[in-house]
């Protein structure tokens, strides 16, 4: 299989990981992700289910074992999840630190004109 | 009060069913149950909810979609109906914006499932069409102009879908 260990996640699947580090049920990840993004990113639930899912599978994330009576599976994230995110975050940081710096070089070159 | 309409539902428009079924609600018509070419509704306060259709990969009594409808219910998304795998969605207006996808890979997934339907059938339709039309004394031929006509129907929601998908793709070579 093709390895994507160097590639990008979704916007969807990071939000969701970084909700995750303490339990949390489907409806709450969107809740914290639109309140994180300051209401710019709100995941829509039939993609947020195909996400966690995705990532279920993927083992990044687990379902926790809730007791009977509540309804909401609870979700939470694994150290491979972790792990993914810790990498994810290092090639962020690499795309703005490429980005300022660029536009940084462009600014500096049109003071000296 | 409740109110039966009949109409054809082309599965191709699906975002204008959908369209529909909001305007119906801003005029305080709720969609309660759908059937085949059926809509009931049950009056109540303009504008108050916003509705989603979705065809889903199961029967909508199979665990799979049992689970998956669960899940929307607790983010305050209902069920109103299903016909065959098409599930009417609805949710309050004030609880917000109302979107089941909210990337373009999960749109174009939902297109390509209903791709998946019409692709074979519309074959198939059209095959049994041609057959019959060409050798009239096989079966009766007016059936087989009727697959024909089926055929043909599937092949131009296909092509309204897949215009729909390759406009997305388009967008998703830039954004996600």
């Amino acid at each position: 299989m093709q390895d994507f260990t160097n590639s990008a996640l979704t916007e969807a699947v990071y939000y969701i990981l970084l909700s995750l580090k303490n339990p949390l049920h489907g409806y709450g990840i969107m809740q914290h992700v639109e309140k994180i993004s300051k209401g710019r990113v709100r995941l829509a639930a039939g993609t947020l289910y195909g996400a966690i899912n995705s990532l279920l599978e993927k083992n990044w994330v687990k379902a926790l074992n809730n007791s009977e009576d509540s309804r909401k599976k609870d979700y939470q994230i694994t150290d491979l999840g972790l792990n993914a995110l810790h990498k994810e975050i290092e090639r962020l940081q690499e795309l703005v630190e490429n980005g300022l710096n660029l536009l940084q070089e462009n600014n500096d070159e049109k003071d000296n004109l | 009060m409740k109110k039966t309409i009949y109409k054809l539902y082309w599965a191709w428009q699906f975002d204008k069913e959908e369209k529909w079924l909001n305007e119906c609600s801003a005029k305080g018509l709720h969609l309660c149950d759908v059937g085949l070419l059926r809509y009931t509704f049950e009056e109540g306060l303009p504008g108050a909810y916003s509705h989603k259709l979705e065809l889903l990969n199961n029967w909508p009594s199979h665990p799979e979609s049992v689970a998956y409808i669960r899940f929307l219910e607790d983010t305050g998304v209902e069920m109103v109906g299903s016909y065959a795998r098409w599930v009417y969605f609805r949710k309050k207006s004030d609880l917000g914006k109302f979107d089941l996808f909210s990337d373009l890979d999960s749109r174009i997934n939902h297109l390509n499932r209903i791709l998946v339907l019409f692709v074979p059938l519309m074959f198939l339709e059209l095959l049994i069409g041609i057959i019959n039309v060409i050798f009239p004394r096989t079966l009766n031929q007016s059936i087989g102009s009727l697959n024909l006509l089926i055929g043909l129907l599937l092949a131009y929601g296909t092509y309204e879908i897949l215009k729909k998908r390759n406009q997305l793709k388009k967008e998703r070579m830039i954004y996600e």
